[in-house]
């Protein structure tokens, strides 16, 4: 029989430190549904939907009931959309109409995917994509969005992050009642991956296969509870207690993600390796932080603290699972974490630490409240700041920040449920970025030795 | 296919009876009892066999969860396999 003390620890971990599976996405190609007839290729669209995932939610619930561990989202993400209305024309918005439909039919939480990747220029579809997002944002609850703007290989195209700036704005301005809602669905990427199951950057590559399932598991409640029992160990004892720790979440997604592939008859794509936080208490990557030694997060140490927690986390997660992939690595989105939440209300995180954080650990500026008069061309030149830091060290970086529209400096955005809520953070505000942004043009390529 | 149930809580009368009645019931066979006290808490673990095909694993966690109520004592059952995933290579 199993041993007492591990039975145990699994119930604990999921009763009192708030493990689960954070989500289940299921990637579906839509390179099939094209059609030069804009409404039949939506129609298309929703009847690929309906029949690769209209068990999806069924499917996780029942597999949630089996393992006693709760699966909180389930999701769908799609190629980018920015392909399908280069088929067919016409007004982007319809696709993003379809997916929510599709989404809301199915009872997904989010469907991602209506996007469009422009790292070396714009083809056919990707700008007028571009341009409907905020419109598409704002009529629609599930959709999300992502662009990405640069890779390692082919540099960043500045007229995309350019062209961001002004978007975000604009999702903004379109859902100002709605607690600006439209920005926290839409990410702009440099190096984004092709099978990250994680709203709202999630969208099903083209060198995917028709249709996969992808795990994203969490579990920061867990680590920090793991180094809680071990107050005076040194930092090579810290790394080993996560790895160990991660290794056990990790084969929690392993299982949960080859049972749905068998049960939905789909293939086993991924799982996903971030500790994804939520505002909910103990359940905090800054928390971990914490845990180390560092008094508040976004205090000096707490760049070298992430890159280990970052680091011993994949190694840990790597031997669990047959496949690793998506983002894996410690997420940091401000509003989704109580301690990071906390750490830049009292004003010891700002946003060039967060910046340096997300040259060690993965994805980037991440639920980013910032004033809302910022102007478009200083949104433009955060991304081409953290899009740097990815192509110049081969990760991947995101931003997703929201201008808090009519509010400023001390106030406080409220979404509410996963998404949190966020201080609005301190820029810079005098100095502009204008003339640097609007050159346009690409950075090129960076050199890949000579490193240093 | 097995199950393990869990049950933590204050000690009272009868708990294993109880717990095993609810197994009986739901034509789940108790294969294996493990009982101490952890953390000045009583704690039982039971593995069972949940192959028989008329043991409907939903049904046995509703009434399992019931009667954990009913106890005032934390009850849960959960597939082997999770166990078995995280903590064997």
């Amino acid at each position: 029989m199993l041993n007492l003390g591990d039975i145990m620890e699994t119930i604990n971990m999921i009763q009192n430190e708030n493990l689960d599976i954070r989500t289940i996405t299921m990637g579906i190609s839509l390179l099939d549904c094209c059609d030069s007839d804009i409404d039949a290729s939506c129609q298309k669209v929703y009847e690929k939907i309906l029949r690769k995932a209209g068990n999806l939610v069924t499917v996780g619930e029942d597999i949630s009931k089996l393992y006693g561990i709760p699966i909180i989202n389930k999701r769908v993400s799609v190629t980018p959309i920015a392909m399908l209305v280069a088929a067919s024309g016409g007004d982007p918005v319809k696709y993003a109409k379809t997916l929510d439909r599709a989404g809301k039919e199915i009872g997904v939480n989010f469907i991602g995917g209506y996007s469009a990747l422009v790292h070396k220029g714009f083809s056919a579809g990707d700008l007028e994509l571009i341009r409907s997002i905020p419109q598409a944002l704002s009529e629609t609850d599930q959709v999300c969005s992502s662009v990405n703007v640069g890779t390692t290989k082919a540099g960043i195209n500045m007229d995309a992050v350019a062209l961001m700036g002004q978007v975000i704005t604009d999702a903004a301005k379109y859902t100002a009642d709605r607690n600006c809602i439209g920005p926290a669905k839409l990410v702009v990427f440099c190096n984004a991956p092709e099978d990250n199951p994680f709203m709202a950057g999630a969208f099903h590559g083209v060198g995917e296969s028709d249709c996969v399932i992808n795990v994203g598991v969490s579990g920061p409640g867990v680590v920090r509870a793991a180094l809680s029992k071990y107050p005076d160990a040194d930092l090579n004892r810290i790394a080993d207690i996560i790895k160990k720790t991660a290794f056990k979440i990790t084969r929690m997604g392993q299982l949960v993600g080859t049972e749905a592939s068998k049960r939905l008859n789909v293939p086993f794509g991924i799982v996903d390796l971030s500790l994804a936080p939520t505002p909910a208490v103990g359940d905090s990557v800054a928390h971990i932080l914490e845990e180390m030694g560092l008094e508040m997060c976004g205090t000096h140490g707490t760049t070298a603290a992430l890159a280990l927690l970052n680091d011993a986390v994949k190694k840990g997660g790597v031997m669990a699972s047959s496949n690793v992939g998506g983002l894996s690595g410690a997420f940091i989105p401000v509003s989704e974490d109580a301690g990071m939440i906390a750490a830049a209300r009292a004003g010891v995180l700002n946003i060039e630490k967060l910046e340096a954080m997300t040259s060690v650990c993965s994805v980037g500026l991440d639920m980013i409240v910032v004033p809302g008069d910022t102007k478009p061309e200083v949104l433009s030149a955060i991304i081409a700041d953290e899009a740097a830091i990815g192509m110049v060290n081969t990760k991947t970086t995101a931003v997703r920040i929201i201008p808090a529209i009519g509010k400023d400096i001390g106030d406080t955005l409220e979404f509410g449920g996963l998404l949190g809520s966020g201080p609005v953070m301190r820029l810079n505000k005098n100095e502009s970025p204008a003339k640097f942004i609007a050159r346009g043009g690409r950075i090129p390529a960076p050199l890949q030795s000579l490193k240093n | 296919m097995r199950a393990i149930i869990s049950v933590i809580g204050k000690d009272t009368f009868g708990i294993l009876s109880k717990v095993s009645s609810v197994c009986f019931e739901n034509r789940a066979n108790v294969v294996d009892v493990n009982q101490s006290i952890l953390q000045d808490m009583f704690v039982m673990v039971m593995m069972l066999d949940i192959s028989d095909k008329d043991c409907k694993f939903s049904s046995l966690k509703g009434d399992l969860e019931a009667l954990g109520a009913q106890l005032g004592m934390q009850i849960n059952i959960m597939h082997e396999d999770i166990f078995n995933s995280m903590h064997r290579i």
